[in-house]
């Protein structure tokens, strides 16, 4: 089946991230599609190069960047929370006048437009948040 | 039409464990995962809500999730079947929609 | 801004679609987030409708007085709901009671029905909770915040 998650809050404060990590790779290793996974709310903080975890637990943003080169997943972090949030790729950056720009690898900034098509197109949409 | 409820947060903390329950159709499914887990502990004060709730539907916890918070099937309220993630991706696929009682 | 994409969709797709809310306005930032997809969404011609229940009843408070905490108010956006393709917006009756709340609490919403003369129609229906069980078990992509 093709796939739809949608990740509503950031990584490590709550273990939505943690689970939808789990089970979008549980969901690849069954042979399923994942059309996209889509971040709002705070789930567009997974999308920052800028994190530096603790080395003896998971690094949540670089084993969804994996995740996705390994399997060529479509990352897309909606562009108005990550406005609100601070979550800047080179284009935004220079548009609102920010001296950097943090997106990490693998995610990709785009509309709440994005959700609404996944929503279409995915057999089965799944969400998780606080 | 059946659909897969799930539940992530303690009925202790959240009422989202009620409202779910308060809006199962026989058939229907609800799998308790993360703090959620909690819920389904036998003994706890919200276990025999259930027996009548959950009537018809089938109720399942997310294995992993219990196992880190230290408990194993045998604390869970009788009828509750474990899965693993590969389980909640087939409770997924084989209901029509998925309701995340955040 | 970031790219505008075109949606690659089948057109002649149309799903039904609930946005779910059950939390109150303010103490989070969910109920703007979620009014925010809900107007994005008018755009794919889908079949839209809104379930308020549980704390969400208090997003369609009238009233709404945010000056004190310093943050926008929202809610005269849930008026413009009419214009933006959404079908239906149901209210969960339990959920009101439970709180002391009556349907004359609640904002007008209103609608122009284009099958009927453009008159003037309210969008919110007041619904038991099992019929609201039985309305959610008929769409096709259910969305929480």
């Amino acid at each position: 089946m093709k796939l739809g998650i949608l990740v509503n809050e950031g990584p490590y404060t709550h273990q939505a991230s943690d689970t939808a990590y789990q089970f979008t790779k549980a969901a690849l290793e069954k042979g399923h599609e994942i059309f996209r996974v889509f971040f709002y709310n705070d789930g567009v903080n997974n999308g920052t190069r800028l994190t530096v975890p603790p080395q003896d637990d998971r690094n949540l943003q670089k084993a969804w960047s994996e995740l996705a080169e390994k399997h060529k997943l479509d990352l897309v972090v909606c562009i108005a929370a990550a406005q609100r949030r601070g979550v800047l790729d080179e284009g935004e950056a220079k548009r609102h006048g920010k001296d950097a720009n943090n997106i990490a690898p693998g995610f990709r900034i785009s509309g709440l437009g994005q959700l609404v098509e996944a929503g279409i197109v995915a057999d089965r949409l799944v969400v998780f948040g606080d | 039409m059946p659909t897969l409820h799930t539940v992530n947060k303690s009925p202790f903390e959240r009422s989202a464990l009620i409202s779910a329950l308060n809006h199962l159709r026989p058939g229907d499914a609800l799998l308790m995962l993360e703090d959620g887990v909690v819920g389904a502990r036998q003994g706890s004060a919200f276990a025999s809500l259930f027996a009548s709730a959950a009537k018809g539907c089938s109720v399942y916890v997310l294995g992993p999730d219990l196992a880190a918070r230290g408990m194993g099937e045998k604390d869970l309220i009788q009828g509750a079947e474990l899965v693993d993630y590969g389980g909640f991706v087939d409770l997924v696929t084989s209901h029509d929609r998925t309701q995340a009682w955040l | 801004m970031a790219d505008v994409e075109a949606p690659q969709i089948d057109t002649s797709v149309k799903k039904k679609f609930m946005f779910i809310n059950r939390k109150a306005p303010y103490g989070t930032i969910y109920a703007l987030e979620a009014l925010e997809v809900v107007l994005i969404s008018a755009a794919f011609e889908q079949d839209v409708s809104l379930a308020f229940l549980d704390d969400g009843v208090y997003q369609l408070l009238k009233g709404q007085n945010t000056t004190g905490i310093g943050m926008k108010n929202f809610s005269p956006t849930y008026r413009a709901l009419g214009d933006y393709a959404v079908k239906k917006v149901y209210v969960e009756k339990e959920s009101l009671e439970e709180r002391g709340l009556k349907a004359e609490d609640l904002m007008e919403i209103n609608f122009e029905d284009e099958d009927d003369d453009f008159k003037e129609k309210p969008l919110i229906d007041i619904v038991g909770r099992s019929e609201l069980t039985e309305i959610m078990a008929q769409q096709d992509v259910l969305l929480n915040f």
